[in-house]
């Protein structure tokens, strides 16, 4: 119990102290996080909105892909994305492993699905005559996928929140892309588990602490423009 | 004004609209084939039919909503897809559906949003929304959510959506379908009489003729993807060209007999052992069908025949009487069924009551004579 407690007394002085590793830490991890999801949405809406609003032959199977995606293990697109960075892989050329670009690659990966699936979901449970109803006053289909995506967009802003909150808590695919090297792919997720790993607990429980404040927050900022915007 | 928009018309005036050979298939059937019609300008048109006629897939083919589809429209005389970019043909015309559909902002914006599409400036977007608020009679609705609005109050700005746009043609796809009958009422009221003061050219769908009676003039009636009769709704109302548009325009009495005596114009036709006087045409022995619209048989208590004018006149006991709200609809038998519509007043004044004997009337000039070919069994379809 005297861990714990020791461990929140830590946390906080870490915090309000501004500890300039912890800051350096935390930075890092909206810089990939963020990144990676604004990347997610630009692919996950655009896609998303393409599935909802087209019918093909083999649609249901790729529907089902997209929602399958949603649960993509981490550590899976870690594996993954490893081995294409890997110095002898693919695009090992580029030599961009253990570095942030890597993780952000990853992340991207992880969010992308999160966000076409609820973009699916979003446009297609907007009223069917809605897309017909767009065109009939006359708009370009340009501006008819615009106006839908601002008629979803409440749902939107929950898929904007499930990206990020996947890939800001993620661990695997970022220790396994980024290696956790200290200043320089060391994110809030892995300082916690190599923190934990030596026994310095009190290190860890300030880490998490100040992950948790960072999802509560983000998401309370997109919880307040989502009611505003459902009140109004 | 009706006089000068027909020569307006006949002097080589160009259509609005003209559609040749237009034809969709779904899954293997042909859902719409019309092989043409126009719309003149100022006109408004509905079509009238049961659902799954075709209305909906006209009027969304006609915008371009559904592909794919064959055959050619020809916008004032040119060819969509041709001189006009199939964008630039939409933007001529505004479809509206049963359901408003409005988007997820205030009101004003909601009027703006066809007009914001089309890149109108925006001291000109406000004039026209404005117009069309106060036109509709929302001007108080303007800054609210249309989730806060009742159903007759969103189709009312869904109506001023399009009437904003200014569009050449207004499609309107059973526009009151979904509101409840006084909101219905009050609705098709206003729009009437706006449609009278701006000049629209219209294309209205509906299923119920009350609406395309007030609202159009002129009545295309559809049935299983094509159009069986276009005419003056009177006409049409008055004379359905089979058995089927009959009953569906509200002719409650039709009924099937020969001719056994024909003089000056006059039919004398034998229908179920009475002998009905009808004006029309048809041969001697020639099977016909008579149309009886319930609101020309008139109903009295005494049985002289002597006191009334009309040449039909039968005795007949009251079967069943059902309240339609305004009127009453009295059925009964005179040897034939018949039915009368009276108002509620000659209802407690003539004190009628079922199993009751009464004296029905209708004049010769009032029926409709459909003469039917021996071999061509028209279908007995009894809507309702």
């Amino acid at each position: 119990m005297d861990l714990i407690l020791e461990g929140i007394k830590k946390a906080f002085c870490l915090i309000f102290t501004l500890d300039y590793e912890v800051l350096k830490i935390l930075l890092l991890s909206l810089r990939v996080s963020g990144t990676a999801t604004l990347i997610s949405l630009f692919f996950g809406i655009f896609i998303g909105i393409i599935v909802a609003l087209s019918r093909f032959p083999g649609r249901r199977i790729v529907v089902t892909l997209i929602n399958t995606g949603m649960g993509l293990p981490p550590v899976v697109v870690g594996l993954f994305v490893t081995i294409f960075l890997w110095r002898s892989g693919p695009l090992g050329f580029l030599g961009i492993l253990y570095t942030p670009t890597a993780m952000i690659i990853a992340q991207t990966i992880i969010a992308t699905p999160i966000v076409m699936g609820i973009t699916l979901a979003a446009i297609q449970h907007l009223p069917e005559k809605l897309r017909l109803q767009i065109l009939a006053l006359g708009a370009t289909h340009l501006q008819m996928v615009w106006i839908m995506i601002k008629e979803a967009k409440l749902p939107l802003l929950a898929g904007v929140m499930a990206g990020f909150g996947g890939v800001i808590s993620e661990v695997g695919a970022s220790i396994m892309v980024g290696g956790n090297i200290k200043g320089y792919t060391r994110v809030l997720t892995t300082a916690t588990v190599m923190e934990t790993s030596r026994g310095n607990f009190d290190i860890a429980i300030a880490l998490g602490v100040i992950l948790l404040a960072l999802a509560y927050l983000v998401n309370l900022i997109l919880t307040q423009i989502q009611q505003r915007e459902r009140l109004r | 004004m009706r006089d000068e928009e027909r020569r307006e018309n006949e002097e080589g005036s160009i259509p609005i609209l003209e559609v040749r050979n237009l034809k969709v298939e779904k899954g293997g059937s042909m859902i719409l084939n019309i092989p043409f019609l126009q719309l003149y300008g100022k006109e408004i048109l509905s079509l009238i039919g049961p659902n799954g006629s075709g209305k909906t897939t006209l009027l969304q083919t006609l915008s371009l909503l559904l592909s794919p589809f064959q055959g050619e429209i020809f916008f004032r005389g040119k060819k969509v897809g041709d001189c006009y970019s199939f964008l630039e043909y939409r933007r001529k015309l505004a479809l509206l559906f049963q359901e408003p559909l409005l988007f997820n902002t205030t009101v004003f914006n909601n009027v703006a949003s066809g007009l914001k599409i089309r890149g109108i400036k925006r001291n000109e977007i406000e004039t026209r929304v404005e117009e069309n608020l106060k036109r509709f009679g929302i001007d108080h609705l303007r800054d609210r959510s249309p989730k806060t609005l009742s159903g007759g109050e969103a189709q009312r700005v869904n109506l001023a959506r399009a009437f904003a746009i200014q569009p050449e043609v207004l499609l309107l796809d059973e526009p009151f379908a979904s509101l409840d009958p006084p909101t219905r009422e009050s609705l098709i009221e206003d729009l009437a009489s706006i449609l009278q003061q701006t000049r629209m050219t219209v294309i209205l769908a509906t299923h119920d003729r009350m609406e395309a009676l007030r609202l159009s003039t002129r009545m295309a009636v559809m049935k299983d993807g094509e159009i069986l009769q276009t005419g003056p709704p009177e006409e049409v109302v008055n004379r359905p060209m089979n058995e089927w548009i009959a009953s569906f325009v509200g002719t409650e009495t039709i009924l099937s007999g020969r001719v056994i005596k024909k003089e000056e114009g006059t039919l004398l036709v034998a229908v179920e052992g009475e002998e009905i006087e009808a004006v029309g045409d048809a041969g001697v022995g020639e099977k016909v069908i008579l149309c009886i619209r319930p609101e020309s048989v008139t109903l009295s208590i005494s049985t002289a025949r002597e006191t009334i004018s009309a040449r039909n006149v039968f005795i007949g006991r009251i079967e069943e009487i059902h309240s339609m709200g305004f009127y009453h609809k009295v059925r009964m038998n005179c040897g034939f069924p018949l039915v009368a519509y009276i108002t509620r007043t000659s209802m407690e004044n003539l004190s009628l009551k079922v199993g009751r004997e009464v004296t029905a009337s209708f004049k010769a000039t009032s029926l409709h004579v459909i003469r039917q070919k021996e071999d061509q069994g028209i279908e007995r379809l009894k809507i309702k």
